[in-house]
């Protein structure tokens, strides 16, 4: 059962960052992309109804985390108590920039919540790409599950960790990077003229970066954490994995430079969840691994709630997410299409 | 108390009072948002329509700053409590991880379609986009409240090898006795904020002389259903609260009515300062007796003083918890009166002319927000020193791994960005009810409003 769990909430975090994802990715590059305050309303408007919404997946992760591995909740969150704080405060600031920009026609308000949307954005990617780093590269457990990390020590990747070093920089640079080439294509599947001519020019620039990238962390994980192979060598099926990352990204290409503007969308979908999918799998069963020594890892096993709460728990959640599904796909299906800004209710927003 | 202890508290204290500001508002207005709706779908009156557009514009500010500060409640639970989600996690994680999976995702799709689809939905789908927004904000009140309800009153647990606890019932919890009264006192008190602050802005438009015909219909609704929801607070949801109060936490009313010796046909204390250090009243008003017959309906019933328990059980706040639940009671009471008043005037005819009357709607909006805070406030301080009621001191609640140093870092943080967010909300609303309901569709106003709800017709 802890490992159904494990898996739910594996996907649900994926589906987090692939929906809130093209949002960070979308706030991330409309300073740079999007000139005019037209193409500002447009960015807001291709992201505006969807956002909240998606951001309600990070709150049910949470909460399925908090109920399903309670000391992983409890052990994670006090222990990455600064960047968490940042992180909360940095979802405030991205939300009233979306929200409150509309409120009033003037442009030095516009801009500063532009602004404010725009770096809120940036640095969420960052953070949410080194949490990730953090968890898989290991933290500093002591024998009660709990451990606390500054922000930053000595950057290099050892006995006193910082939340920053250089292996979890470099995972929130992965981060920024696949974030706004994802919601770059996000935006291409909503614009048309210039504004689509640039985000799309965005993604094919960025595009070579992030194979690097890619390749470069990959390499990277293998020399800061060794036994990330071992899943992989227990059971070969793994390296599918690998092989969808790959594929994926050639198809990105593919699909990008034919103007296939879903299907690169997907491809970045796809991406996304190969790179989230192998770091679960070369964790488990860990959640948590502990740089001190295997012994003080947090597994699904010692953290996982009582065998009733979860047997309940998985009856209420199929439900749930059941009818979360049909209001996604209504809400999108209602809002799909190109956003025009000035032409009537079929397809504006 | 230890700094590190202290710091938590204060943090998450000031963090949901905040917080609680918007929810009362949102989970108040949106039953009469469709109340607005009904009204405006079976008569096919325009007015009730533009009214209920008003109220979701307000609603919809409300709405965002009560999501940006609700996350961090989340996350509290693990930063700064995280002993407290080790050991309890099992159980509240349940109906915490149930309000993200059935309250949130219902509420913010809803509130998506209610907001900016009213032109491309049909009426009644609109309708039932703004029965959904309420349903999802009532739903996630119920999972809350659920999940302080058994920190209150711990049912369908058991302990596990570790000493933490985990769900044996799923039903006892979801259906704790303690629960519903406290769902209903607490959604009666977000109603009474609701329906007071659609009174007060009506008053504000009749004695200004704008938009009359909307000001009307918000006065009338507003003081209608705040009369029905302020006596529905006393009688029978904070009455029965009170006695629940009295048999499961016997030295939470001691403190709160600050009654330091058991003693029979207690008296109410009205007003005074309890002393701790003498165990006496400064200046009191009693009636005697009346303590006795509320909680236990005889004159001359024994009531459980702060004497019954050694004083390591007492809460640990005695003064501030007095004062929160003094004043809720005495506002509450006040609500009563005012809108009794109010309505008689209605029914009379007389209300949209009593200028005295309208002035004194307007400036009551304000009291029902500090009668919910202190509400929670008695609810809270009344179980210290426990975290759980009985199983565990939240003394070992809190996160022993995070200092008190960069407790006070992130309260500052917070602190700073709730200013913030506080003085854009009231900006943000001031001017809603300045354009008020009927606005005069200028091309330049015209295009706000299309940038503001992205609809993208607006005639």
């Amino acid at each position: 059962m802890s490992t159904i769990w494990f898996m739910i909430v594996a996907v649900m975090v994926a589906i987090y960052v692939l929906l809130d994802g093209f949002d960070l990715g979308a706030g991330a590059v409309h300073l740079f992309v999007a000139k005019t305050n037209e193409e500002r309303r447009t960015v807001i408007r291709a992201i505006g109804p969807v956002w909240d919404g998606n951001e309600v997946w990070l709150l049910a992760a949470g909460g399925t985390l908090y109920f399903a591995f309670p000391l992983l909740y409890a052990s994670s969150f006090s222990g990455f108590y600064l960047p968490l704080m940042m992180v909360l405060w940095l979802l405030m600031l991205r939300a009233i920039g979306i929200e409150f920009r509309t409120h009033i026609q003037e442009r030095v308000w516009q801009g500063f919540f532009d602004t404010i949307f725009g770096i809120s954005s940036i640095l969420l990617a960052i953070f949410f790409g080194a949490a990730l780093g953090n968890v898989v590269r290991g933290v500093p457990l002591n024998a009660d599950g709990y451990f606390f990390e500054p922000l930053w020590t000595n950057w290099r990747v050892g006995a006193q960790n910082g939340i920053l070093d250089w292996y979890t920089v470099l995972c929130g640079v992965v981060a920024l990077v696949t974030l706004v080439v994802h919601g770059s294509l996000y935006l291409a599947n909503k614009t048309e003229a210039e504004l689509n001519r640039r985000v799309r020019n965005v993604a094919s620039f960025l595009w070579p970066v992030q194979v690097l990238l890619t390749i470069f962390s990959l390499i990277a994980t293998v020399y800061v954490v060794p036994h990330v192979l071992e899943n992989y060598s227990k059971w070969p099926v793994g390296y599918l994995v690998p092989a969808v990352v790959i594929g994926s990204l050639a198809y990105l290409y593919f699909a990008h430079s034919r103007r296939n503007e879903r299907g690169a969308f997907l491809a970045s979908c796809t991406y996304i969840v190969g790179m989230l999918v192998g770091a679960a799998f070369a964790l488990y069963p860990n959640v948590l691994p502990a740089s001190t020594g295997p012994e003080f890892s947090l597994t699904i096993h010692n953290t996982a709630a009582g065998a009733h709460g979860l047997a309940v728990g998985f009856v209420w959640w199929t439900l749930g997410m059941l009818l979360a599904l049909g209001y996604f796909t209504f809400v999108y299906r209602m809002f799909r299409g190109k956003v025009r800004l000035d032409q009537g209710s079929e397809h504006g927003y | 108390m230890n700094s590190a202890l202290l710091i938590h508290r204060l943090h998450f204290a000031f963090t949901v009072t905040f917080h609680y500001l918007f929810p009362q508002l949102t989970m108040g207005l949106a039953p009469l948002i469709v109340i607005l709706k009904t009204i405006g779908l079976k008569t096919g009156d325009d007015r009730y329509d533009k009214a209920a557009r008003f109220w979701a514009k307000i609603f919809g500010i409300n709405f965002v700053i009560g999501v940006v500060t609700g996350i961090p409640m989340e996350f509290q639970f693990g930063t700064n409590w995280s002993h407290f989600s080790r050991f309890a996690g099992g159980v509240i994680g349940q109906t915490l991880a149930m309000e993200g999976c059935f309250a949130f995702f219902l509420e913010s799709t809803f509130l998506g379609l209610f907001l900016y689809g009213e032109k491309r939905l049909s009426k009644g789908l609109h309708w039932f986009s703004a029965l959904m927004v309420f349903l999802g904000s009532w739903m996630s009140g119920y999972f809350i409240v659920a999940t302080d309800a058994w920190m209150q009153h711990p049912v369908g647990y058991v302990h596990d090898a570790t000493g933490s606890v985990q769900l044996s019932s799923f039903w006892q919890l979801v259906l704790n006795p303690w629960a519903w009264w406290q769902y209903a006192h607490n959604m009666s008190g977000a109603l009474i904020t609701g329906a007071f602050a659609m009174a007060a802005v009506g008053a504000f438009y009749l004695l200004s002389e704008k938009h009359t015909e909307q000001g009307k219909i918000f006065v009338r609704v507003g003081v209608i259903a705040a009369l029905f929801v302020s006596v529905f607070q006393v009688v029978p949801t904070g009455d029965a609260q009170g006695r629940m109060i009295a048999r499961n936490q016997p030295v939470t009313l001691a403190a709160m009515e600050a009654l330091w010796e058991t003693r029979p046909g207690a008296p109410l204390v009205i007003l005074g300062q309890p002393n701790v250090d003498t165990k006496s009243i400064d200046n009191p008003i009693v009636v005697p007796k009346m303590l006795s017959f509320l909680t236990w309906r005889s004159w001359s019933a024994e009531v459980k003083g702060l004497d019954s328990v050694p004083k390591q059980d007492w809460p640990d706040t005695i003064p501030l918890l007095y004062y929160a639940y003094h004043i809720m009671v005495g506002l509450g009471t006040i609500f009563i009166a005012i809108t009794a008043v109010a309505v008689f005037l209605l029914w009379r005819g007389q209300l949209y002319q009593a200028r005295w009357m309208l002035w004194i709607l307007l400036l009551s909006f304000p009291f029902p927000y500090i009668a919910n805070t202190a509400g929670w406030m008695t609810a809270e301080l009344g179980r210290q020193p426990w975290l759980v009621y009985g199983l565990l001191r939240t003394v070992d609640g809190y996160s022993k791994m995070v200092s008190a140093a960069n407790g006070w870092f992130s309260f500052l943080g917070f602190a700073g960005m709730y200013t913030v967010l506080g003085i854009l909300f009231l900006f943000l609303v001031r001017r809603e009810i300045e354009h008020g309901p009927e606005p005069t569709l200028t091309p330049h106003l015209r295009q706000r409003m299309e940038e503001a709800f992205l609809v993208a017709e607006v005639r």
